[in-house]
């Protein structure tokens, strides 16, 4: 069971929190009106789920079936309070930013799907690695949403970088268009639904591609 | 109950009373983890918050109005049952602005703080936001960071605007509204006028040379 490019290839693309599974959407909403901060947030989420299927892999052996949910909620919400703490105090000019986030990420339910059917029936580094896949999977989509909401919503893209990553990103800081009025509806929660639609169609029709093109494959075989 | 060697074989661990020890076990856990990181980080978050209030202090009151440590000078003021502290630049012992933070409701329940500095005839020096929980993207242009908006208040005065005119133009009074966002900066400008009549209504206690420095 250490199928590490399975892992991750799940993770990414053929069970995406986002997109396949379709969880952890209220934060999505919420965070994704840019692209900066979908990342932030992904990030954030990131370490906290690789934190908790570690810690519920390595106590698998000992959490009842009866009492799991209650055990795992506890968990993750004082991993998520250790983690605000811990950036507040050490890495402040970080929580500035992400400030606002941190404490969204326990209502998001990824993690504690996460915890339920993967970490408690696996072991400790199987679940490390799922936690990091599903982890990244859900920053690609916060940064695909996030993008897309933010270059229709205000014509820019990745504005106030360097505020997440440093001066040294400043460089990722595009303005698509000058005085571009805005388009509100996209920075408003229905516009996450509406760019959350369109990219679950696209993924759709791309995979629905591949399999056409598979099958056209199998038939060209069977014919020689 | 069940001894506690039941607990240690799988097939013992469905009772009641492992259920609960297992429950209680965890919760001791993540409490104990959460104090001791609280103890650990309670000093540097301390003084992270009380640098974030001096750069915030040295933005609303400018250096050449004061000599002292506007941090340590301060005197509370009990605003109908509302504790107010007051930071107090001074010049050669004199007050020349004062520095406190003021409320208002954001959009939602969550509340918006700011810290707004006055000079000792009434006139905004500045106004910032020092936290809020506005959309992002939307509310959230009261931040600096995010657009000049807030600078708008500089140099204005209880009479300056008129009263009448102390509010965001669909109300009919002279600050912009952000598109999409209108509660957010009309909270931010009642909230600063507030602050400004809190000035007018302590004036002397606020300017008060003989009170001295620790209060």
């Amino acid at each position: 069971m250490s199928d590490y490019r399975g892992i991750f290839a799940d993770g990414l693309w053929n069970n995406n929190v986002v997109f396949t599974q379709m969880l952890a959407l209220c934060p999505l909403m919420a965070v994704t009106t840019t692209a900066t901060n979908g990342l932030g947030m992904g990030l954030a989420t990131t370490g906290v789920l690789l934190a908790s299927n570690l810690v519920i892999a390595s106590l698998r052996g000992f959490v009842a079936q009866e009492v799991r949910i209650p055990v795992f909620v506890l968990l993750i919400a004082s991993l998520v309070t250790l983690a605000d703490m811990a950036i507040n105090a050490w890495l402040h000019e970080l929580y500035k930013v992400l400030g606002l986030f941190i404490p969204l990420i326990v209502v998001n339910c990824c993690v504690l799907g996460r915890a339920e059917s993967f970490a408690s029936k696996q072991p400790v580094l199987t679940s490390a690695a799922d936690g990091l896949a599903m982890g990244l999977g859900l920053t690609l989509a916060l940064v695909l949403i996030g993008g897309c909401r933010e270059v229709l919503g205000s014509a820019t893209l990745f504005a106030h970088a360097s505020l997440l990553l440093g001066d040294s990103f400043a460089f990722l800081e595009t303005t698509l268009i000058q005085d571009y009025k805005g388009f509100l509806l996209m920075l408003l929660p229905p516009g996450g639904f509406l760019v959350l639609g369109f990219l679950l169609a696209g993924k759709r029709v791309m995979e629905q591609a591949a399999k056409r093109s598979e099958v056209k494959e199998e038939f060209h075989c069977s014919v020689q | 109950m069940t001894g506690l060697r039941d607990w240690l074989k799988p097939e013992g661990r469905q009772t009641l009373g492992y259920h609960a020890a297992l429950l209680g076990c965890v919760a001791l856990l993540v409490s104990t983890a959460i104090s001791v990181a609280d103890w650990l980080t309670r000093v540097d978050i301390t003084q992270r918050q009380l640098e974030d209030l001096q750069a915030t202090l040295q933005q609303v009151v400018p250096a050449s109005y004061y000599d002292n440590d506007l941090v340590r000078d301060t005197v509370t003021i009990n605003d109908g049952g509302r504790a107010v502290t007051v930071y107090r630049a001074r010049r050669k012992g004199q007050v020349q602005a004062v520095s406190y933070q003021v409320t208002a409701p954001g959009y939602g329940s969550s509340e918006m703080v700011m810290i707004v500095g006055v000079d000792r005839n009434g006139t905004l020096l500045g106004v910032r936001v020092i936290s809020h929980a506005e959309t992002p993207g939307l509310g959230d242009k009261i931040e600096t960071s995010k657009s000049d908006w807030i600078l708008g208040f500089s140099g204005r005065s209880l009479n300056d605007p008129p009263p009448g005119q102390w509010g965001v133009k669909k109300d009919g009074g002279v600050f912009d509204q952000f598109t999409g966002a209108t509660i957010t900066p009309r909270g931010v400008v009642k909230a600063v006028k507030g602050g400004l009549e809190f000035f007018a209504s302590y004036r002397a206690m606020l300017l008060d040379e003989s009170s001295g420095g620790k209060d």
